[in-house]
Parts: structure tokens; C-alpha cells; sequence
């Protein structure tokens, strides 16, 4: 039975991905979740500067969703190198198949600061530059999301391309629009090697009715977690149909069922953010076995017979 | 299934422990949490703390919080019985509680509050309890009373200037009394928790030590509580670890990392 997936280049042991912003902080924690079992991670989202984030309570859960506005935190590109290194430099002294491809997702609020950032990420040197241009929990500080207008997601698409050398991109787009094909069309023309879908919904909001307060201190936050599965799928599928490059599809996933769920939509990697919420860090091995289950049940030899499979 | 919304209570009584410590007790809540638990308490419009159980029942439970910052400095200044505060927990792991053993606490600053509600348990599980605690000066001590009337339990003091006890660290007491006892439980500045796992691993004996990182979400989510060299958020697989365990952190006692995941010199 094969579960690994080959993908811009990178050998991924297995389609599960760590969703940026979840225990991605230390380059030890990205390590201690690709031994879980992960076939891949990647880093939260990299600032060029330190970057505040939000006050807490940050995010929290239901049984039907998670939600978050932590507001990208983080400690900015020269912490990265360090943590992100200590990550790259454990990978390669693995022997091959075990070597866990590492996403290292960056952010900024302007297309100069994009420009700067992918060229600093591209020399530490990740399998795989994500670009997140969908954070809905900065608007206050930077406005709508680029990935919210085709032509600021192609710009940002065109200058990353520009600088991140022989690298392969993928871009993180948002659900929150009503064309998300068009949108990921537009950066495969301009070069993207991937697309990653999709990032959370909303904005939502939890209002606390013994208080009459909004519980999250940014009040409102993207909303990820069960609920927006079956939205997800779907913004998966219209992407999956809209462009030629692969997609890393994500939102709600918990189960193995739900990995092959997502894969048949059109994804070919499958990433899991509010899942470990649910079931800890070890959904990643859990998963698998699940996975690996139904490939026995349904005599799929290689998991990647099944990616676009639903697309007739 | 998991929800992890906070529930509002009302402050049922605020008690002056020392200075710049004081314990707000909830009512009419069963939190269920075992001691080394920890909850994240949320001041409405103003942010979320981690905070340990310093006692807990079917209807009640305490909070025993130092002023140090903003937050704290707040809860102290304005807030009192009846004022609303949202709950969530409890999180992460506790203290393993033996029975019938020779127990050693060893407790600096508020660390004393979380233990004495081990100290609880231990005797009600026919442990006896050695209760070393220890600060800068008398002032900064708290729990002394509760500790010295129960049943069960020796209390031992330490402070560095001796105003209270005997002057030094508390950790010269723990290392008089190691070789009687059969395991070591800790909280407090992390430099003496490490000090008394070198007195444990000298000594062969177990000891569990409570590892604070800066923390958000308290279930294992956001990744900002994890440490080098575990790589494992000590909100879920901690904060109550075994000494063998914590030894594989690494930059224990030497670092620990902020709000962004900056690394800080204790
Ligand atoms: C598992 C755990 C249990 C704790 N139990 C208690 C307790 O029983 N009693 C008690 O008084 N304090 C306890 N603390 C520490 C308490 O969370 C901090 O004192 C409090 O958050 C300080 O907030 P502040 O705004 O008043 O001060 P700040 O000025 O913001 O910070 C003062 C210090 O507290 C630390 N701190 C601030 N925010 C956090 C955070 N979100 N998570 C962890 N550390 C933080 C800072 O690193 C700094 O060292 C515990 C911490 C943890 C992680
Ligand atoms: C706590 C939290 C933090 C997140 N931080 C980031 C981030 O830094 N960068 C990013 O591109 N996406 C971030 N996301 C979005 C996730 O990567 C993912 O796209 C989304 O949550 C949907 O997947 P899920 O339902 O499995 O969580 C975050 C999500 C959560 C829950």
C-alpha cells in the first residue's frame, strides 16, 4: 500500500499536512509532530518583524467549530531561519521516506513587504513556500485580505514568484468569496505552483450571554474546525476544476474518511488545523490508520488513485 | 464532546493571603479538576491567564493568584464577590498522587497554593506530607496556617533573608530530608524545581516538577507553550511532568519563550 503523495517536487510520506498556525511556533514542535506522523508541517505564518497578535481568549471550540483571531502572531524572519533551520537541518539527517517536507508559510500587509519576505524564506530554503493572503483576523491593521481581489492575489502571486528562485509556491486563498476558481486561476497564470484551500470563514463571532460580551478579545474570528466541512469541500472542488496545479485542501478535518473526502474533491495534500483540538496531536498517525483502513477495505493500492476521483 | 467555551461565575470570596497574594473561591460549579490542573480565567474585554487550582470540590474550587502585571494587577484592584469572571478548564496534566507514601512538597511563591491541594489529596490518601516552602522573605509566604493545623502534614520554612524559618533556599531542607521520603512534587521558579530534581536525581528518588510557558488556548492548539527539545505544548502533555521527563527539555531553567515565541532569560 502506497500513502505517500508526490508533490511540486517533494516527496510527502503521507497526504496529511500540519495547517500553518497550529504548534508551529519552535522548530522542535513541527519535529515532534512529523514523528507523530504527519506527512508534512508547516511553520505559522512569518512576519519580517515581530508581529503582537491579538489579546486573549485568542480562540476556542464547540463540538461544531473552533474559532480564532490569535492575529498572527509571531517573532519575525530571524527567529524563523533559527527555528525553521533546526527543523530542515533534523529533516535531511533522516533517512529518505522519512524526511517530512516542511511548509513555511509567510505574511506581510504590503506587496513590497511580500517581496521581501519570500526572498528571505526562500533562502532558508522550505519544500514549499505557502503564501497566506487570507487572514481574516488583521483586517483592523491591513484591510481586506489580498486574496479577496483576483488582481491583489495575482500581484502578490507575481512578485513572490519573482524572488523565491527555484522554490515552488503555493497561496493560501480565502473562502469568503464568491469566485475562489477564478481567483486561484488567476495565480497559476501568474505562476503559482500550488494553491492551498482554504483559510477560515468569516469573520464569526461567540457572544457570552451572562456578560452580553463578545468572548474573543479581537471579538470576531475565523471560523475553522467540523462545520465548515462540507463548505470547504466544496471551495476545494471549484478550485480543483478552475486550475492545472495541485491543491492542499483543508478546513474540518477529523477523520481518514475526511482526508479521502477532501482528496477526491481535488486535493492532493490535506492539511489539519482544528483537528488537533480534537483529537490531539496524534490525530496525525490516527488518521493515517484510518486512512489505510479504507484503502485495504477498498483495494486502493496507491492512495493517489483517489485525488479528483468525486470530479467526474 | 469537547467544549471549550467559558462559563461565567460570580466571585463567591476573595481571601488576603499575603501581601500580593490572594485566593478567589467560585461556588455552585463542578469544576472537576485534580490538583496540578490549571485553568484560563477571562477578565471580559480586558484578556485570558492561566491560573492552577488551589482546591476543588463538587461545588467549589479556588484560584490563588499573585498581582505581577497587568492582568493580575487588575483582578486585585477591581474586581470582588459577585463580579463576573469567565472559567475554562481545567487543562492539562496533574500531579500523580500515590497512597500510603512519604511525600516531599516543595513549593516557592504562589507554587505553595497548587501543592497544598495535592497536600489534600495525599493525606486523604494516607500519605504523609512534608511541606517545604519557601520565599524572599516572610512576606511573600502564604497557605503557612492552613499547612501547620492539617492532619498529616510537617510544614518547613525557608526564607532568604531569614525573617521567617530558616534563612537560605528551601532546597537545603529538601536535600535534609530526601532520604526519607519517597517522592518529590514541586511548583515554583523553575531554578529551584531544577535544583531539587539534581537533589532527586542524586538521591534516586521520583520526583514531578509543573513546567509554566506562556499560554493561550490550554489545549495543545497554538504551540506557543512548546518546549525545546520535548517540542510538546506543556499545556496538554504538562504542566505536571516527571524530572526525567523535563530533563529533555532543553534551556530548562535558562529560558522560556513570550507572547510570540521570542525566547527570555528567566
Ligand atoms: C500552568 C500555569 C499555572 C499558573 N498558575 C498560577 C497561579 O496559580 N497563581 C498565579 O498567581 N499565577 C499563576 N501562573 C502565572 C500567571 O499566568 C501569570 O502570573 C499571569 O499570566 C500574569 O499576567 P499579568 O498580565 O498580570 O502580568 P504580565 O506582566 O503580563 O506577566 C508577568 C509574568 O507572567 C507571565 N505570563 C503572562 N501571561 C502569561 C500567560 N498567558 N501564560 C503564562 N505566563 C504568562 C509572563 O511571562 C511574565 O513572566 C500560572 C501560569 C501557568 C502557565
Ligand atoms: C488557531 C489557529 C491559527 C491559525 N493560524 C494561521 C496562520 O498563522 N496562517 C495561516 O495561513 N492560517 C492559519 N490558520 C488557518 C488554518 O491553517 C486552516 O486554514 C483553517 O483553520 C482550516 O482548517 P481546520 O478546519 O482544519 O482548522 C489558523 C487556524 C487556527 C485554528
Amino acid at each position: 500500500m502506497n500513502t505517500s503523495i508526490d508533490f511540486c517536487g517533494a516527496k510527502f510520506p503521507n497526504p496529511t499536512v500540519l495547517a500553518s498556525g497550529i504548534l508551529g511556533v519552535i522548530g522542535d514542535s513541527l519535529k515532534n509532530v512529523a514523528e507523530i506522523g504527519a506527512g508534512g508541517v508547516t511553520s505559522k505564518s512569518v512576519w519580517l518583524e515581530r508581529h503582537e497578535g491579538h489579546k486573549n481568549p485568542t480562540m476556542m471550540g464547540s463540538e461544531h467549530f473552533y474559532i480564532n483571531a490569535v492575529g498572527l502572531p509571531d517573532g519575525g524572519i530571524d527567529k524563523a531561519r533559527e527555528e525553521l533551520g533546526k527543523y530542515l537541518e533534523w529533516k535531511n539527517s533522516q533517512p529518505e521516506g522519512k524526511r517530512v517536507p516542511l511548509i513555511g508559510n509567510i505574511v506581510a500587509g504590503t506587496i513590497a513587504d511580500f517581496e521581501n519576505i519570500a526572498g528571505q524564506m526562500a533562502e532558508i530554503g522550505p519544500d514549499i513556500i505557502e503564501v497566506n493572503i487570507s487572514c481574516p483576523n488583521v483586517e483592523d491593521e491591513f484591510g481586506r485580505p489580498f486574496a479577496c481581489v483576483t488582481a491583489d492575489a495575482a500581484e502578490v502571486t507575481r512578485i513572490v514568484k519573482s524572488v523565491s528562485k527555484n522554490i515552488p509556491v503555493a497561496i493560501k486563498l480565502s473562502p469568503n468569496v464568491a469566485n475562489i476558481g477564478e481567483i486561484a486561476a488567476a495565480c497559476e497564470k501568474q505562476g503559482a505552483d500550488a494553491i492551498t484551500a482554504v483559510n477560515t470563514f468569516g469573520p464569526g463571532m461567540v457572544i457570552d450571554i451572562d456578560t452580553a460580551e463578545p468572548i474573543l478579545a479581537n471579538k470576531v474570528g475565523g471560523v475553522s474546525g467540523p462545520g465548515i466541512k462540507p463548505l470547504a469541500v466544496k471551495r476545494v472542488w471549484d478550485v480543483a476544476q478552475a486550475v492545472s496545479i495541485p491543491v492542499i485542501g483543508m478546513g474540518g478535518v477529523l477523520t481518514g474518511r475526511d482526508v479521502i473526502e477532501f482528496m477526491m474533491a481535488g486535493a492532493s495534500l490535506v492539511g489539519i488545523g482544528a483537528g488537533v483540538f480534537y483529537r490531539g496531536s496524534e490525530i496525525f498517525s490516527d488518521v493515517m490508520l484510518e486512512v489505510e483502513e479504507w484503502m485495504k477495505e477498498n483495494g486502493v493500492k496507491d492512495l493517489s488513485e483517489v485525488i479528483g476521483k468525486a470530479v467526474k | 464532546m469537547k467544549n471549550d467555551i467559558p462559563k461565567v461565575l460570580k466571585i463567591a470570596e476573595v481571601r488576603d493571603e499575603n501581601p500580593t497574594v490572594k485566593t478567589y473561591v467560585f461556588r455552585g460549579c463542578d469544576l472537576g479538576a485534580k490538583p496540578g490542573q490549571f485553568v484560563n480565567l477571562w477578565m471580559p474585554r480586558v484578556d485570558e491567564k492561566p491560573f492552577s487550582v488551589s482546591y476543588c470540590d463538587k461545588d467549589e474550587f479556588w484560584l490563588t493568584i499573585a498581582a505581577v502585571g497587568d492582568f493580575t494587577r487588575k483582578l486585585r484592584d477591581e474586581f470582588s464577590v459577585g463580579d463576573k469572571l469567565g472559567v475554562r478548564g481545567p487543562y492539562g496534566k496533574g500531579y500523580t498522587i500515590p497512597e500510603g507514601k512519604k511525600i516531599a512538597l516543595l513549593a516557592g511563591g504562589y507554587g505553595a497554593a497548587p501543592l497544598y491541594f495535592v497536600a489534600q489529596e495525599a493525606v486523604k490518601k494516607g500519605c504523609t506530607v512534608e511541606f517545604i516552602v519557601g520565599a524572599r522573605n516572610k512576606d511573600l509566604l502564604l497557605y503557612l496556617d492552613r499547612i501547620d493545623q492539617a492532619e498529616g502534614m510537617n510544614l518547613y520554612i525557608a526564607t532568604d533573608d531569614g525573617s521567617s524559618g530558616e534563612q537560605g533556599y528551601n532546597t537545603q531542607i529538601l536535600e535534609r530530608l530526601i532520604g526519607d521520603v519517597d517522592i518529590v512534587m514541586t511548583c515554583g521558579p523553575e531554578i529551584m524545581m531544577k535544583a531539587a530534581m539534581d537533589i532527586c536525581e542524586k538521591a534516586g528518588k521520583p520526583i514531578e516538577v509543573s513546567i509554566e510557558r506562556y499560554m493561550k488556548c490550554g489545549s495543545g492548539v497554538c504551540g506557543n507553550c512548546c518546549v525545546d527539545g520535548l517540542g510538546v505544548p506543556v499545556c496538554t502533555k504538562g504542566p505536571v511532568m516527571l524530572g526525567s521527563e523535563a530533563r529533555k527539555i532543553k534551556g530548562l531553567a535558562e529560558f522560556h519563550r513570550d507572547n510570540v515565541g521570542f525566547k527570555v532569560v528567566w
